[in-house]
């Protein structure tokens, strides 16, 4: 069987992934030159299904959680299982507590735990909640091994062509292109981020900041780096990162640790988060045209669930022998 | 019925449509709130093309009135733009006008306010100004053409409730025919109620039901506290008493000696 995918974000990758190791022949068609561009390019990383649950609905949890497994068996060496700091400046503890009641598979930490999980915030928070079974990993790193690891596989890219470029003989067409695919119901929330470098501050995992205003997360990195994210804005805009977002983000990371003063700026991007009006993926099909979709800020956490189910649905819909499995 | 600036409601519910986990779950608020009338803030790059267009979509297809806001706005001019935007992406001279003057308590600038509120009535907008509970403010923004008052009850988002009863108690008595919509502070349905009771026409909600564990059930809950408070104020209720009252005639009661 032969599956034309098209958009090379973290849905189209996964799915090559999950039909080519069904032994399904796949090409996968980008409109962009290369990997970066993609709203999975500016996503933070995360395998936080707990953390998630806090604004997002049961099933975000429950496919969720097998995403950090799916990620370690298709590349190994890429998940960092350290769990998740989840912190409050004094004045909004409130908002701990509340974070706390609406989320599971968390424990309160006070300073002294603090301090031995992330030394370098030692003496700035008195409270927190570690959610140990979480896990998070460099979504660039991911998308260009995965992608390595499919042209191993036999799997075909074609970079810098459009919706109307496509071997003519595939059986299956699966589109992965996110906000571009402009689906029934499917809008664009615009996400800002930025990354930092900070030699003066390590953590070992994701921490996130809750504010009533201004929640956000610093996602460490190699090389000192670090992703500070993101807003959440109602908008298909794709122009640059405005100054207040900026502003806020930075307030933040300073917040953590004033060292992020000193932090340079290495990068500010702009993605657009694909999302159904109930912010929860779907898979759909109308004949052998088949679409992944709506993975909102879950792309990373919520990709493995949804390619296993898409990749269900193509065999079961096109049922061909597998005679050029892997051609 | 409240008739606010010639547009007849039954609905004393007014929400917001920002911070919820969703927008499925926003319009199952909206539906269950019984809400005729939703706030929407515009943001200045969600403003041109097809930007924001389906959120937008999403919300008129709520078959309720949309009334624009000039949310995050910190100064006379930048509110003034947004309003003039608001009006050509909505359609609509309705505009809830809102001059930030503290970054951190999102109190309104209310000399801002009174600016901008008569540049905006010259120019034809129906303006819902956000304003504080101060009375001589809440006279100069019928000076400058406002025909209704949004003041706050506590800090947006604080959830705290009325903080101050005699102030709202004084508007209140000051405006007796003027639609007073308490914007901004509510907490939980009982605060809704508390306020509804003081004879003010209709809340103003989106943090208390947005940030609730389940948006849609507590936008029904408020529902119903805002219709409990409204009919107690038309009901009229009992001033407290320094003594205690029996409830039970104590006269032809047998006595037994």
């Amino acid at each position: 069987m032969k599956v034309l995918i098209r958009g090379a974000g973290v849905a189209g990758l996964t799915l090559a992934h999950e039909l080519a190791a069904r032994g399904a022949g796949v090409t996968v068609v980008e409109r962009r030159q290369g990997l970066a561009g993609s709203a999975s390019w500016a996503a933070g990383g995360m395998l936080a299904p707990w953390c998630e649950r806090e604004s997002a609905e049961e099933a975000v949890l429950t496919m969720g959680r097998t995403a950090a497994g799916w990620w370690d068996a298709a590349l190994p060496g890429h998940v960092i299982r350290n769990g998740t700091l989840v912190l409050a400046p004094p004045r909004d503890r409130g908002e701990l507590d509340r974070f706390a009641r609406r989320t599971g598979g968390h424990r309160i930490v006070d300073a002294a735990a603090i301090e031995a999980l992330e030394p370098d915030l030692a003496g700035r928070f008195g409270r927190a909640l570690f959610f140990a079974g979480e896990a998070h990993l460099d979504p660039r790193l991911a998308l260009r091994a995965l992608q390595a690891k499919l042209a191993v596989l036999g799997v075909r890219f074609a970079f810098g062509y459009g919706a109307v470029y496509g071997p003519q003989d595939a059986d299956a067409e699966a589109d992965c292109t996110g906000t571009a695919a402009r689906r029934p119901g499917l809008r664009a929330v615009r996400g800002e981020m930025l990354l930092l470098r900070c030699r003066d501050v390590s953590l070992a995992r994701p921490v996130r900041l809750l504010h009533p205003r201004f929640p956000v997360y610093v996602v460490p990195r190699a090389d000192n780096l670090f992703m500070v994210g993101a807003t959440m804005v109602e908008s298909a805009a794709t122009g640059p990162v405005t100054a207040r977002s900026v502003m806020e983000l930075l307030n933040a990371a300073y917040a953590l640790h004033p060292a992020f003063g000193e932090a340079e700026i290495v990068e500010a991007g702009v993605g657009l988060r694909p999302a159904y009006p109930d912010n929860l993926p779907r898979v759909e099909h109308e004949g052998r045209r088949f679409s992944v979709n709506g993975l909102y800020r879950h792309g990373f956490l919520l990709a493995p669930a949804m390619v296993r189910q898409a990749a269900d649905l193509i065999f079961a819909h096109c049922p061909k022998p597998v005679e050029g499995a892997l051609s | 019925m409240l008739t606010l600036y010639g547009t007849e409601v039954s609905s004393r519910l007014l929400l917001g449509t920002a911070l919820y986990p969703s927008p499925a779950v926003m319009a199952e608020a909206v539906r269950r709130s019984g809400t005729e009338i939703v706030t929407v803030s515009l943001r200045r790059e969600t403003a041109g093309g097809r930007s924001g267009g389906e959120f937008w979509s999403l919300i008129r297809s709520l078959g309720v009135r949309v009334l624009p806001n000039t949310a995050g706005c910190h100064s006379v001019k930048e509110a003034v733009t947004t309003a003039r935007m608001a009006r050509e992406v909505f359609a609509t001279d309705w505009i809830k006008l809102e001059v930030i003057g503290n970054h951190d308590t999102l109190q309104p600038d209310v000399f801002g306010l009174v600016e901008a509120a008569r540049i905006l009535a010259a120019e034809g907008f129906q303006v819902f100004p956000y304003t504080t509970d101060d009375l001589v403010v809440a006279e100069r923004l019928v000076d400058a053409g406002c025909r209704l008052l949004m003041p706050w009850c506590a800090p947006i988002g604080s959830a705290r409730g009325p903080q101050n009863i005699d102030a709202l108690r004084s508007l209140r008595a000051h405006f007796p025919d003027l639609p007073l919509i308490v914007d901004a502070g509510i907490g939980r349905p009982s605060h809704a109620a508390a306020v509804m009771e003081l004879g003010y026409d209709a809340v103003l909600l989106n943090t208390a039901v947005a940030k609730a564990g389940d948006p849609a059930a507590m936008a029904a809950a408020f529902a119903g506290a805002i219709d409990a408070g409204r009919a107690a104020w038309l009901a009229g209720m009992l001033e407290p008493r320094d003594m205690a009252v029996p409830s039970t005639p104590v006269i032809g009661q047998a006595v037994f000696s």
